[in-house]
């Protein structure tokens, strides 16, 4: 017994936190990178997430494709359809008010949810997990199913694999270059627009994995993305903005304390992560890994 | 930097304002004096859209046709809107309907928090409501009203019909997992109270908000409690996260879930293969008989869709007011009031139905099982009848009502 809980049910919900964290984590980054570059708010991040998940179901539920395949594929697809939007739409609002961005991008989520919901109803649709992932494993203090353990190792590769290109390769270091100062890169005869497409690509690319991660666990449905949007935001801010290491150490930390919550007091659950980013605010107002800027 | 700003602005608003739930456009009409109007208020774009929704509109536009489109020689239209599963947002759009839109009824209801705000607005103006896709059973006690009708299912007859069934096979100890809002407390209230009559106890609950995804914390919490029965006071898409998640983390088939309130729909989302075996209590199944069958299919041919018992209490609850203004002869809310107390009802829906003067519509329920994918023969056909529960015994006695309309008798 511990605080008057029993250890057990203890241990359960910390691994469950993890799980729900590697979720955050890979949302709150692919936020954190397109907020970065492109000092875009990207309300539609759910709505990709969403989308990852549908384009998923529709390929293997529909078409008989391989889950292998299609945790590939979807975000491929999806990262295509988010670059089509930022070079039709999106790149026309830069260097306005960020307020342009954010109603645009949230016009999208209701186009977005609207069209699935008439085309699939709000209920939700099933998607099996893939019979390689379908056991458990008996942790002593829980039986957690193979899938959640999956989760966790595909969502932080994906997270460390995005944190070594940005921070260790030569493309990562001309984002960074573009970040800092835009015009300066773009004299050394670097491709800036294309660079800013290619990372808004990448961050809806991102959020659509994580979609199909979250498909076999959370019904799949036009709403999954929007409850989780809002939290995500909280996340970004709370890890500090545009910080990428920020982004993932606070997903997966936040991922826990909720699961805590959920034990100690379940109606708390919900608000635990906005009380934390109101602290965060009033103490650090650059977030735990933001640098202060003047 | 201004940016940087705006994001945590718009972050912090965003959570105040709890921005996610999306509206959608409102049909409606100038306000004319001889037209019976009927407002149909539901959920549109949220979590219990399936349940209601847009069938839920086209069930009452079907009564209407049905019913030759005017009542004594007064058109008969239909209008609908959405209240967003918000209290708030149900009760400003009933004060409007029937303060400036001339609605002289409204239908469904989705929602037992939505439906008891808006039952307090018709009660103060003395206009009609129906609900028939909420299960709060305040409705017919301490919000009882002369005009609110509570017509498919309650609380009370869920708890008397799944709930009553699995205590007398044996499972005697109960964790609840609920849905944190009038819906979910009232239900667990009603099952408990069942349970315990019958001398078993209840170990424990936890409480989620509406809409939840996630339910493994909780699956964990159920395992747990090491009560034999799970009980789900819940509906729609979280119920079937909650059958999912107990499944997923080996919860079930040691512990026994009890879904208090599955809707037809929820076992197409489940899919047989999960589905099978669990009991659900509905007033209304498509495939029970001729009649309902003919219905069904004319709804389906409508909507692509099977009707649950929601969208066939929308249709006969209609059906049964239009029949209350004939016989009336008049619109006039008190006299249409008092005739739809005095006439029984008798349609593929209920047979020797009747609404008690706390508004309570009593009629016949049904205990079901979800059939295995091998038993199901075609398309949509997924329950098999266990029992009946007459009427009667489904629904709170009325001498146990604690609403005020009956001091006065």
């Amino acid at each position: 017994m511990l605080f008057g809980v029993p250890l057990q049910a203890l241990m359960g919900q910390l691994m469950l936190g993890i799980v729900n964290g590697s979720f955050y984590a890979v949302l709150s980054l692919g936020l954190a990178i397109i907020f970065g570059v492109l000092k875009i708010v990207n309300f539609a991040h759910g709505a990709f997430f969403m989308l990852g998940a549908f384009t998923a179901f529709l390929l293997a539920q529909h078409l008989g494709a391989n889950y292998w395949f299609v945790l590939f594929l979807a975000p491929v697809f999806v990262a295509l359809v988010g670059m089509l939007f930022e070079w039709l739409f999106l790149r026309r609002l830069y260097g306005l008010d960020p307020i342009y961005g954010l109603l645009l991008t949230f016009s999208l989520v209701l186009v977005l949810e609207g069209g699935f919901r008439v085309a699939f109803g709000s209920s939700g649709q099933p998607f099996s997990t893939p019979d390689m992932l379908t056991g458990t494993i008996n942790l002593g203090f829980m039986v957690l199913p193979l899938y959640r353990a999956f989760v966790i190792v595909a969502a932080l590769s994906s997270c460390l694999v995005t944190w070594y290109v940005i921070e260790r390769t030569s493309l990562g270091a001309s984002l960074r270059a573009a970040t800092e100062r835009p015009d300066l890169t773009q004299a050394f005869g670097i491709n800036v627009p294309r660079l800013v497409t290619l990372t808004y690509g990448a961050g809806v690319g991102l959020a659509a994995f994580a979609g199909v991660l979250a498909a076999p666990i959370f019904h799949v449905n036009p709403s999954m993305g929007s409850s989780l949007v809002i939290t995500i935001f909280a996340i970004v801010v709370i890890g500090g903005l545009g910080s990428i290491k920020g982004a993932i150490i606070t997903g997966l930390g936040l991922g826990v304390v909720e699961g805590l919550t959920r034990l100690f007091y379940s109606e708390f659950s919900s608000t635990i992560v906005f009380l934390i980013m109101v602290l965060v605010l009033m103490l650090r107002p650059a977030g735990l890994f933001g640098r202060e800027e003047g | 930097m201004p940016a940087k700003n705006a994001f945590t602005t718009i972050a912090l608003s965003s959570a105040v304002l709890g921005i996610g739930g999306i509206s959608s456009a409102v049909a409606d009409d100038g306000y004319t004096d001889d037209v019976v109007r009927i407002g149909v208020l539901t959920d549109m774009s949220g979590i219990y859209s399936d349940l209601s929704g847009e069938a839920a509109v086209t069930a009452v536009e079907m009564a209407v046709e049905d019913f030759g489109g005017e009542v004594n020689g007064v058109p008969i239209e239909v209008i609908h809107g959405d209240h967003r599963n918000e209290a708030d947002t149900g009760a400003s759009r009933a004060r409007e309907w029937y303060d400036s839109e001339g609605v002289d009824m409204i239908n469904d209801l989705s929602n037992s928090g939505v439906a008891l705000a808006v039952a307090a607005v018709a009660d103060e103006r003395e206009r009609h409501a129906i609900v028939n896709s909420s299960s709060t059973v305040d409705l017919t006690n301490e919000y009882c009203s002369p005009y609110v009708t509570h017509y498919t299912y309650d609380a009370h007859s869920l708890a008397h019909g799944t709930g009553k069934s699995i205590v007398e096979d044996g499972g005697e100890s109960w964790f609840f997992l609920t849905v944190d809002f009038a819906f979910g407390i009232g239900l667990e209230e009603q099952v408990s109270e069942v349970v315990r009559d019958a001398g078993g106890q209840v170990v424990g609950a936890a409480r989620h908000p509406l809409d939840t995804s996630d339910f493994s914390s909780y699956a964990l919490q159920a395992q747990a409690s090491n009560a034999e029965i799970i009980g789900i006071a819940s509906t729609g898409a979280d119920a079937i996260n909650a059958i999912n998640a107990l499944a997923e983390f080996g919860v079930t088939p040691d512990q026994q879930p009890a879904a208090l309130l599955l809707w037809y729909d929820d076992i197409d989302s489940l899919g047989l293969e999960t589905a099978q075996e669990l009991l659900l209590t509905n007033a209304f199944y498509w495939d029970a008989d001729e009649d309902t069958r003919e219905f069904s299919e004319r709804f389906y041919e409508r909507t692509d869709r099977m009707p649950n018992m929601a969208h066939a209490g929308n249709y006969s609850s209609t059906m049964h007011y239009l029949k209350a203004i004939e016989e009336a002869g008049s619109d006039d809310s008190a006299a249409v009031s008092e005739a739809m107390r005095e006439m029984k009802i008798n349609d593929f829906f209920a047979s020797d139905g009747y609404i008690r003067p706390n508004g309570r519509m009593v009629h016949d329920q049904y205990l079901w099982k979800v059939k295995s994918p091998d038993a199901s023969e075609y398309d949509y056909d997924y329950l098999e009848l266990v029992t009946t529960i007459p009427g009667e015994e489904a629904f709170q006695p009325l001498e146990e009502s604690t609403c005020h309309l009956l001091d006065d008798e």
